[in-house]
This record gives structure tokens, C-alpha cells and sequence, in this order.
């Protein structure tokens, strides 16, 4: 026996929490501002209009939201099967390489075939960079938390080597590879959008946040409505049922953590071939680990990730701009606040659940 | 030399079943509360909701001093809820607990042992690397310096054996122990922490008969030094073995509280389950055909390379039910989930129609084709998923049938529709095949998991458990279906730990201990102090 499960009403559950959740983390910020002498009103203004009032600003926050809604599904995926993969920062890196090796290999290719072949090959090459976690988890037992994490390193010292030693610019002294043909770019949206006479602002926003939504869509079709979703939910949910049911658990295990690799891999689409245009180091930027955040905070499911990955897009492109605007606000100070969300909403989830569940409990008391 | 009125009446507003507790209650109360007016627990108008669910509706009880109160009621009907409640594991929506006519906030286990309540659990809540003396000692340590704290529950211990007969090795590690020992390490936990009052719930579901009858004696000794005892089981037998008064619960209200002495298990039977209820199954005469599973020799090891069935030979014959009795623990999990391919064989053979199962064949997907299907011991934890919708329950093990949708995607009306005629067919309530299959009730759970079995015609139905945490009406429902498939010519492996269960159904009983099989009976040629001694491994006295 144990304590009371919580009981909230849906709205509540997937909106008035993480809600309250975000708010609290502001407060918070918004104190440690104060203590650096600075106004958390203005500040907090100056984020949302920095990520939000300009079409620059929303092309930037969303261009952030990309990479996260990448690395929140993938995540979310692993999740469902009951499978934690922290490993989301070396699967983007080997899905760099993989998009890099195609996107230098076949240069002569056009366009419309370049860069789907690239965003496969980014896909394939995290799908299996996940695949080795997820064998040794399945046949040999080694926990996944530890696998993932060693391969993030293992994958940010393979691509030193590979961009010091092997596919470096001849003569170049920093470690990346030479600039792809045209053909290869992701197209920006402005540019897409200039070609129908439509002008808005030069962002980095591109054709990989089409990709993200259809993404999201796919993994809610994968998840829900198809029959491996339900093998992997089951497998997830109660692995002793599984087993009854006659579904495999390595088998899953391997499947799930290589659909959760290429969707991590995806990230490579915007930011190498949307973006830099070439293979360089840390292109991840820590896009991986905050998806454990995205996918928590949106519950595992595509609708939430996308929503947090918004919020954390505002977060990103709002908090540039505070710390060009307030030099006393530094960018580590959005990193804080980034922290204090995740926090809240993440570990800290019980804080607003369990008064919220008494509070409705005794509205219905009230009705009853 | 009391102004407290009987229970009965302190509560206004009749309701409908007053008609049955209070002529019951007047005739005995009125003498008696003059002479011995205590009442160590009353709870008043207890309400508790969760969610949709309203598990306590209004509950008043009332419990005497020094008695052994029996609490009944189908699964659902908000006993273990209530009792949670006056353990601290849940607070009330509104509601009184007056412990000795005090009025007691309890909002925590801690407040609860406080206030001189002590729960026994249905599982045990014990540290078997540990002594006796440890695991009283654990949370009530007295201090940092151990031996102080491990001196003063061996005095304790010591005082316990003296006045009760609660004897109990203190140095014995509690995982050597057998379960009844077991159990009473529990019973002194609470009684070393001062509790006045023992609630008990299940005792005796993991008791051999003699055990269990070495706990009723214990609890009457106890009743008579003047501790309470309130026990929660769902077997009427039980009930009317030991308890002096028993409170009935129905569809989380309290019915009816009678002297035991003034009632019988029929009336209790109806009274629980709100119409007439048939306490035992009609069947006809088995005629079994041909042997449709054969098992031999088959050795089955755990993790660590311990036999957990080694060497049991059955046969079950198309047209039979046999039924495997024993304690659980001695093999028959093992046993029946070898046979439905979730563990593998370490030696041994299984047939299926004369056929030899090779090992591609020996998996749950590949069993099930061959029409050997499995209703698990377990529903929550295997035969289900508790946190999906019903409907996807309703599918597990079959998932891949093409009547849920074509290729890889699943098609939803199709498997609404499916569960709904299912949830029709097997009376499962609510019909809400999009509801969380963790909030129907453990009847209804298993009728999901029987529709989704049954209704694919098996040839071989393995049946673990099948109405463990099952009401009554329930009950009486799964046992006709069981009897229903027997007479269609279904062979039908049993498992039960109810030996009413396994002596009703069954058309032949084997016993397991310690993974073989000990013995075998005719259900009418034997009886449970028979299938007691082959359940405790007292081999064969060729009957």
C-alpha cells in the first residue's frame, strides 16, 4: 500500500501544473536578479519581447525549438519502452557525421534527393550509434544510463579524431570539415518564403521545423495507432506482461532505442545542414541533455514536447537578448533559469500536484 | 454509568438496510453497553473519495473492546480503504475516528501507532536479512546506541511469550522463517509498539490450514487479554470460526453489523453481495476425452539455478479441470508459466495433442496459435496493463490479430468495438472500454483478462488465481464459465491456493510442495485436513 495516487482533472494535469511550474522558476529568477541589482519585471519583459515581439525573435526561438523537439522525442520514445537514453548528445553527433558523409560524398546530386539522403543518413547513422546501448541493455543486461553517457563521450572524441585527422579542410587549423555544395543547405524559410514574394526577417529558422512537426506527428502515429507503439508501451508499462503477450523485450529494446537514436540524429539536419553547412565540433550544444527536460516536462507526449520545446525556445532566443541588453544578466543566468524550469517541472512535480489534488478533492467535496 | 448510545442509533437517518442490523443490535446492545460500554474504535460517517470512485459512502463502525471483528465484503466494496483510513494511509474526505470515545485525527501510519493501532499486512513488511529482534527494533530503534533499543524488545519479546504465548526465537534471521512465523513477527511489531488494537488484513491467505488455525487460536488469546482485533477476509468460513461480531460492507457502505453468532455464511453471502448467492458450484460429471497436456519430468530453475518444479509429470484430458493445490511459493507460478513458454525448461517434456513442443514452439505467441491459452495468476502485474485503456488490455497476447487493424496500424473502432462486445458478453462494469483498466475492480480485471482467453476457444486454458481478489457474485459467475468450457471439452490446469476453489472445480487434485508433486485425489475422496498434510509435504500415505 501506499500513499494516495494523485487525482486532477486533465486541464490541470497537462496545463495548470507545468504552468505553475514555469511561474515558480520566474519568481525564483526573478529573485536572484534582484539580488544582482537588477529589475526582474524589465528583465522578464525584455526576454518575452526579445523571443517574441519581432519576427527575428520568432524566427530564432523557433529555429531553438527545433533541436529540442528532436531530442524530446527521441527521448519520449526510449521512454515509452521504459528505457532512459541520456545518450541524445552522441546519437546528434554521429548523426552529424552521417549527414556530413553524404552531404560531401555525393555533391553532385540535386537538391530534392541531397538533402533527404542526408537527413536519412543522419537518421541511420544515430539509429545505430543507439543501437550498441540498446543491444548491450537487451542481450548482456548493461544499464542504459551508463552506456548512453559513455557513448556521448566516445562519440565527441570519435568526431575530434575524424575532423583533427581524417576529414578536416587541408591547411585549416579549426577542426571541421569544408563547407558543403549548395545543394546540400536545408533551405531557410525566408528563402523559401522570398521565392513567393514573401519577405521576413533573416533567421536561421528552416526546413527542419516542417521535419520536427511531421516528426512529432509520426512518433504520436507510432506511439498510439500502430502495433509496435503497443509493444512498446507494453513493454515499457509492465515488462511481465510483455512477456505473456509474447513480445520480445531485447527485441523491442533495440527498436525503440534506434528510433530514438535517428530522431536525435534529425538534429544534425538543422543545425549542419540548415545552418553551419559543414561538420564542426559541439554542434550539440547540450540540445541532448535538455531534452530529457523537453520530454519530461511535455509528459512523453509529441503535443507537450512540442509546447516545452517552444517554451525552451523562448527561454534561449529571450535570454540572448536579455544578456545583450543587461550586461549585469549574463548568459549563464538563462542557463539558471533553464535549470530552475526543469526543476520545477521535472523534479519538483509534486510540489504543485499534491496541493492542487487537495484542493480539488475538497471542490468536489463542496459539490458532493 | 454511560450516556453513550448504542451505535446503532447515534447515527440519524435510517437507511434502507436498517431493518437487518437493528433488531440484532438492540436485543444484544442494551444489556451488554451497561455492562461493558467500550468501544475501542467508532468511526463516523466516513466518507472517502478517489477520483470518480466514492469507495466510502456514509461508514459507521463500531468495535468493542476486547472482540475480534470481522470485516466483509466483495473486492470494491471499501474495506481495505476503510482501514486504510483508520491507519493513516489515507485521510478522510470528512468523517470521525474516536479511538476509546476520544475523537483521533490520524493522518499518518505514525499517528495511527500512536493512538494504539497496529496493522498486520496482507504482504509482510519485513527485512529478511534480518533478525527477529531486528526488524521489531526497525523505526523504533529508542536512540542511537542499538543494544539499548535491541535490550528492550528482547524484555519486550520476553513479556510478549510470557502473556500471549507469542513465543519467537529472537535471533532467528526472519528469512529462515516459515510464513506463519513470519506473520507473527508482524503481530508482535504492532504489539510492541504499544498497539491496543490489531488489524489484520488477509490474514490467511498465504497459511496453510494449520497454520491459519495456529493464528485464530493466537488472536482469541489475544481478544482475551483484552486487545482488539479487526480482521478483513473475504472468506465467510473464517469469519464464522473466530469472529464474535462481523460488519458487512456493500458497494462501499456499511450493510449490516451482526453477532457471528446470529448469522449464517448464506446470510453474510447475500448480505455482500445484495441477492442470493450459491456458495457452491453444480457441475455434472466430467467426461474426458483424450489427453490434450502432457508434462514430464519437467524441471524448472530460477534465476539462481534452484528447482523450483523439479520433476512434476501431469496430464490434463480434453473435457477435464485438474486442479493444482499447494501454499503458493512451492512451484505452481513456476509450473504454469513454464507450460505457457514465459520461462524456460531445464528438462522435461511438454505435449500439446500428442505432440511433442520443441523449444521454437514453447513461446506465448507460438503456444497461443496452437490454441493453449493462459489466464496468468497474476492480473496486474501479467494477465494486464493496469495503466492502459481497457480496451488495450482487452488485446494483450492477441495484439497482432488482424481483426485490430490492418499492417501495422492498429484500427481503434475496431478494438473499441471488440472489447465493448467482450465487456457485454462477460457482464464487465462499467462498459467503458476507454476507462484505465487500474480502475476497474479485481472481478472486473479478470473478467478482461477470461473474455480476451476464453473467447478464442482454447484447447488447453492454463488458469492461475482465477478469482484471487474477486467478489462473490464474481465468483460464482467465473466458476460456471470454467465448468461451461470444461463440459465444451476444453482440458483445463487450475491453480489456486483456495482450496474450496480447487475442491469445487476440480475434477482430479494434484498437491505441490517444494516443487513435485506430493500426492494425488478425487475431490469427493478427500478432505482439507488430507490436502493439508500433502500441501505441508508430508508425502503420500497411499490413500
Amino acid at each position: 500500500m501506499s500513499a494516495a495516487p494523485i487525482e486532477l482533472p486533465r486541464w490541470a494535469d497537462y496545463v495548470l501544473v507545468p504552468a505553475l511550474a514555469v511561474a515558480a522558476a520566474f519568481v525564483i529568477a526573478g529573485l536572484v536578479v534582484l539580488a544582482i541589482g537588477e529589475n526582474p519585471l524589465e528583465s522578464t519583459a525584455i526576454l518575452l519581447r526579445g523571443a517574441l515581439a519581432t519576427g527575428e525573435g520568432v524566427g530564432f526561438t523557433l529555429y531553438y525549438a527545433t533541436n529540442f523537439i528532436f531530442t524530446g522525442l527521441a527521448v519520449a520514445v526510449a521512454f515509452h519502452a521504459g528505457l532512459f537514453n541520456i545518450g541524445g548528445e552522441g546519437q546528434a553527433t554521429l548523426g552529424g557525421l552521417g549527414a556530413a558523409l553524404v552531404c560531401l560524398q555525393f555533391e553532385s546530386l540535386p537538391g530534392w534527393l541531397l538533402v533527404p539522403l542526408g537527413a536519412l543518413s543522419a537518421a541511420a547513422f544515430g539509429a545505430l550509434w543507439a543501437l550498441v546501448p540498446g543491444y548491450l541493455q537487451a542481450k548482456r543486461g548493461s544499464h542504459i544510463v551508463i552506456t548512453t553517457i559513455m557513448f556521448n563521450m566516445l562519440a565527441s572524441a570519435l568526431l575530434v579524431y575524424l575532423l583533427v585527422n581524417v576529414m578536416g579542410r587541408p591547411g585549416s587549423m579549426s577542426p571541421e570539415t569544408r563547407t558543403f555544395v549548395p545543394a546540400a543547405h536545408v533551405p531557410f524559410l525566408h528563402e523559401i518564403l522570398a521565392r513567393f514574394g514573401v519577405v521576413i526577417p533573416t533567421t536561421p529558422l528552416n526546413g527542419s521545423f516542417v521535419l520536427a512537426l511531421a516528426a512529432a506527428f509520426g512518433v504520436w502515429l507510432l506511439i498510439w495507432r500502430t502495433r509496435l507503439g503497443y509493444a512498446i508501451r507494453t513493454v515499457g508499462a509492465n515488462p511481465s506482461a510483455a512477456v505473456y503477450a509474447g513480445i520480445s523485450i531485447s527485441r523491442i529494446t533495440m527498436i525503440a532505442m534506434m528510433i530514438s537514436g535517428g530522431l536525435a540524429g534529425l538534429l544534425a539536419v538543422n543545425e549542419i545542414m540548415g545552418v553551419q553547412d559543414r561538420l564542426l565540433l559541439e554542434f550539440t550544444g547540450g540540445y541532448g541533455f535538455i531534452g530529457i527536460a523537453v520530454a519530461l516536462m511535455g509528459r512523453s507526449h509529441p503535443v507537450g514536447i512540442v509546447l516545452a520545446s517552444l517554451l525552451f525556445g523562448v527561454l534561449y532566443q529571450g535570454g540572448t537578448e536579455l544578456a545583450f541588453d543587461k550586461p549585469a544578466i549574463t548568459r549563464d543566468m538563462i542557463v539558471t533559469i533553464s535549470g530552475l524550469v526543469i526543476l520545477f517541472a521535472g523534479a519538483l512535480d509534486g510540489v504543485f500536484r499534491a496541493p492542487l489534488g487537495r484542493f480539488f478533492a475538497s471542490r468536489r467535496r463542496g459539490d458532493a | 454509568m454511560t450516556e453513550r448510545v448504542s451505535p446503532g442509533r447515534t447515527e440519524p437517518g435510517g437507511r434502507r438496510w436498517y431493518s437487518i442490523a437493528a433488531p440484532t443490535d438492540q436485543r444484544d446492545d442494551d444489556p451488554r453497553m451497561t455492562a461493558t460500554p467500550a468501544l475501542a474504535i467508532e468511526l463516523v460517517g466516513i466518507h472517502k473519495r478517489f477520483g470518480e470512485v466514492h469507495a466510502n459512502k456514509g461508514v459507521d463502525l463500531a468495535v468493542r473492546r476486547g472482540s475480534i471483528h470481522g470485516i466483509v465484503g466483495e473486492n470494491g466494496a471499501g474495506k481495505s480503504t476503510l482501514m486504510s483510513i483508520l491507519y493513516g494511509f489515507y485521510e478522510a474526505d470528512s468523517g470521525e475516528i474516536r479511538v476509546n470515545g476520544a475523537a483521533r485525527r490520524v493522518r499518518s501510519p505514525g499517528e495511527a501507532i500512536a493512538a494504539g493501532i497496529g496493522m498486520v499486512h496482507q504482504h509482510f513488511m519485513l527485512v529478511e536479512p534480518l533478525s527477529v529482534t531486528d526488524n521489531v527494533m526497525l523505526g523504533a530503534e529508542g536512540g542511537p546506541r542499538l543494544a539499548h533499543g535491541a535490550r528492550q524488545v528482547r524484555a519486550k519479546l520476553a513479556a510478549l511469550a510470557r502473556d500471549y504465548g507469542l513465543t519467537l526465537d529472537p535471533d532467528a534471521v526472519v528469512g529462515d522463517l516459515p510464513v506463519g512465523l513470519r506473520q507473527r513477527v508482524e503481530i508482535v511489531k504492532a504489539l510492541v509498539r504499544g498497539a491496543d488494537v490489531l488489524v489484520l488484513d488477509e490474514p490467511t491467505a498465504v497459511l496453510t490450514p494449520e497454520e491459519a488455525d495456529g493464528l485464530f487460536r493466537l488472536l482469541r488469546i489475544l481478544a482475551d487479554e483484552g486487545k482488539t482485533v479487526i480482521l478483513i477476509t473475504h472468506k465467510l468460513r473464517e469469519i464464522m470460526a473466530i469472529t464474535d461480531r462481523v460488519s458487512v460492507m456493500r458497494r462501499g457502505e456499511m450493510v449490516a453489523t451482526l453477532d457471528t453468532a446470529a448469522t449464517s455464511p448464506a446470510q453474510l453471502a447475500e448480505l455482500m453481495v445484495g441477492r442470493r448467492v450459491l456458495l457452491r458450484v453444480e457441475k455434472n460429471e466430467a467426461r474426458p476425452g483424450a489427453p490434450a497436456l502432457v508434462v514430464e519430468n519437467l524441471v524448472v530453475r530460477d534465476a539462481q539455478g534452484t528447482a523450483r518444479v523439479d520433476g512434476v509429470s501431469l496430464q490434463v484430458r480434453a473435457g477435464e479441470i485438474v486442479g493444482v493445490a499447494g501454499i503458493a511459493g512451492n512451484g505452481q507460478s513456476e509450473l504454469l508459466e513454464a507450460i505457457a513458454g514465459m520461462r524456460p525448461i531445464a528438462a522435461g517434456s511438454i505435449a500439446l495433442d500428442g505432440a511433442p513442443l520443441g523449444a521454437a514452439e514453447r513461446d506465448p505467441a507460438q503456444l497461443r496459435r496452437l490454441g493453449l491459452l493462459h489466464v496468468p495468476e497474476d492480473r496486474l502485474r501479467t494477465g494486464l496493463v493496469p495503466s492502459f485503456e481497457a480496451c488495450e488490455s482487452a488485446m494483450l497476447g492477441f495484439q497482432d490479430e488482424q481483426r485490430y487493424g490492418a499492417g501495422a496500424l492498429l484500427d481503434r473502432g475496431a478494438i473499441v468495438a471488440h472489447t465493448l462486445a467482450e465487456m457485454e458478453a462477460y457482464d464487465v462494469r462499467p462498459r467503458a472500454p476507454l476507462l484505465k483498466t487500474a480502475k476497474f475492480s479485481g472481478g472486473n480485471q479478470q473478467k478482461i483478462v477470461l473474455a480476451r482467453e476464453i473467447e478464442r476457444g482454447p484447447k488447453v486454458l492454463l488458469v492461475g488465481q482465477p478469482t484471487r481478489g474477486v467478489d462473490i457474485g464474481a465468483i460464482e459467475f467465473i466458476h460456471r464459465r470454467l465448468i461451461a468450457l470444461r463440459d465444451a471439452g476444453v482440458a483445463i490446469l487450475l491453480v489456486s491456493v483456495e482450496l474450496e476453489e480447487i475442491t469445487a472445480l476440480s475434477d482430479r487434485i494434484v498437491v505441490m510442495c517444494g516443487g513435485r508433486i506430493t500426492g494425488e485425489r478425487l475431490p469427493d475422496r478427500t478432505d482439507e485436513r488430507d490436502l493439508g498434510l500433502l500441501m505441508a509435504g508430508v508425502s503420500d500415505r497411499a490413500a
